[in-house]
């Protein structure tokens, strides 16, 4: 019998449903029209994963739409408002940069979880991932190292989100991979793309204190409820809706 | 047995004559999405397909074309299943399969390095119009995740790119 670790692949699963949400809010607002469709692509690939993951937990559909706020358990990065494109493409230079770490980790994973499937999702996830931190790169790359303006907002983007990033590190049940061991080579990649970008890496703390590590405990910052509302409101008034 | 060999066969070729719901002129077979056709019983078949992205929107559609295909051949009861491992590649792509991808206007995916992703920069992507290597990108994401899209400078047409995966 597989044996899912469960906590572990809803954990995953609501990072990746939640961002998915979050870069579809840019579908017809995006600064050109190249991005509308690459946040998308990325949107969808997070989508699938998600999908996967929350179905190694039991009905996705149940998962997605049918938990309250309190009861996900995706960090907090995620979650955040898109704000303008730079905190978007900050938001992903973080993210993408710990998934692509964690999912190489995750699909060499042996013992009994690998046929959980976990490291099998992981094998595959980890070639997509690879393009959306290539995205996150090339665009912290053209705006950093831009105009005046467009690296005053960059830096302010990885300023804002800098408070979120510790949690991404936090040890989690049932996932085989050690997650503290992965901000050395995560905060030496992103350096690296920092100072290219001719940005400054951010020197604020990593978390904020009242709230750290608590978006895998369930508790969520402001905006996270409305973000759910109108990704539950339509599956909570027509219950088993489908087109 | 042989016969039952010889009948699996034939629903495999059936099930990779299949199109691609978005690339119709690739087949399933040359994309290289069919992991395997077993004939579980008299009329019940099991096929298990591969996703190219987890997030495949077409992977629905090709599951239901293959059950329609299938009923044709007279199998009433199919059961279409997806495996991720191991993970799909633009490497399980047959030659064939490139070459009208290229005769498509897309220009077909180049070998892989190990674990995939982006290739890097340096070796170009042939324009599949008129095969100038004087290409240059203009999004990681075209008209679906597993294309980029790119302009080829000496024709100046604009080309769809399957990214390497």
């Amino acid at each position: 019998m597989n044996r899912v670790p469960v906590t572990a692949a809803i954990a995953l699963g609501d990072d990746a449903l939640v961002l998915a949400q979050r870069l579809g809010e840019w579908a017809g607002h995006a600064p050109v029209l190249e991005e509308d469709v690459a946040l998308a692509n990325i949107a969808l690939d997070l989508l699938g994963q998600a999908r996967t993951l929350l179905s190694m937990a039991g009905d996705e559909d149940q998962h997605a739409y049918l938990r309250e706020e309190r009861e996900f358990r995706n960090v907090q990065l995620v979650e955040q408002p898109n704000g303008d494109f730079a905190h978007t493409i900050a938001r992903q230079l973080y993210f993408a940069t710990y998934q692509q770490l964690m999912y190489s980790e995750l699909a060499t994973a042996q013992s009994e979880l690998e046929q959980g499937g976990l490291a099998a999702l992981a094998a595959k996830a980890v070639k997509e991932v690879a393009y959306h931190r290539d995205h996150a790169v090339q665009w912290t790359l053209r705006l950093g190292d831009g105009t005046p303006e467009s690296h005053e907002r960059m830096q302010r983007a990885l300023d804002a989100l800098w408070r979120y990033t510790g949690e991404l590190f936090q040890p989690m049940e049932g996932l085989p991979v050690d997650l503290p061991a992965l901000r050395e080579p995560w905060l030496a990649a992103i350096g690296e793309v920092v100072a290219r970008a001719t940005l400054t890496m951010p020197d604020g703390p990593d978390r904020t204190p009242w709230a750290a590590g608590a978006g895998r405990q369930g508790v969520h910052t402001e905006s996270f409820g409305r973000m759910l509302a109108e990704m539950q409101h339509l599956h909570r008034a027509h219950p088993g809706a489908s087109w | 047995m042989v016969t039952t060999t010889a009948l699996e066969e034939g629903l495999r070729q059936a099930v990779g004559a299949v199109p691609d719901p978005e690339l119709p002129v690739l087949s399933l077979e040359e994309l290289g999405i069919v992991r395997g056709v077993h004939l579980l019983g008299p009329g019940r078949v099991e096929v298990e397909l591969t996703p190219t992205y987890t997030g495949c929107p077409a992977i629905d559609t090709m599951a239901a074309d293959v059950t329609r295909v299938l009923r044709e051949h007279g199998i009433p009861e199919v059961s279409v299943c997806t495996v991720l491992s191991p993970p799909w590649s633009t490497d399980a792509i047959s030659a064939e399969g490139r070459r009208k991808l290229a005769e498509f206007g897309i220009a077909p995916p180049r070998p892989t390095r190990d674990g995939g992703g982006p290739v890097p920069v340096g070796l170009s992507v042939r324009c599949p119009h008129c095969g100038s290597l004087d290409t240059t990108l203009l999004s990681r994401f075209s008209s679906t995740a597993c294309k980029a899209l790119r302009r080829c400078e000496s024709c100046r047409e604009p080309f769809d790119h399957f990214k390497e995966l």
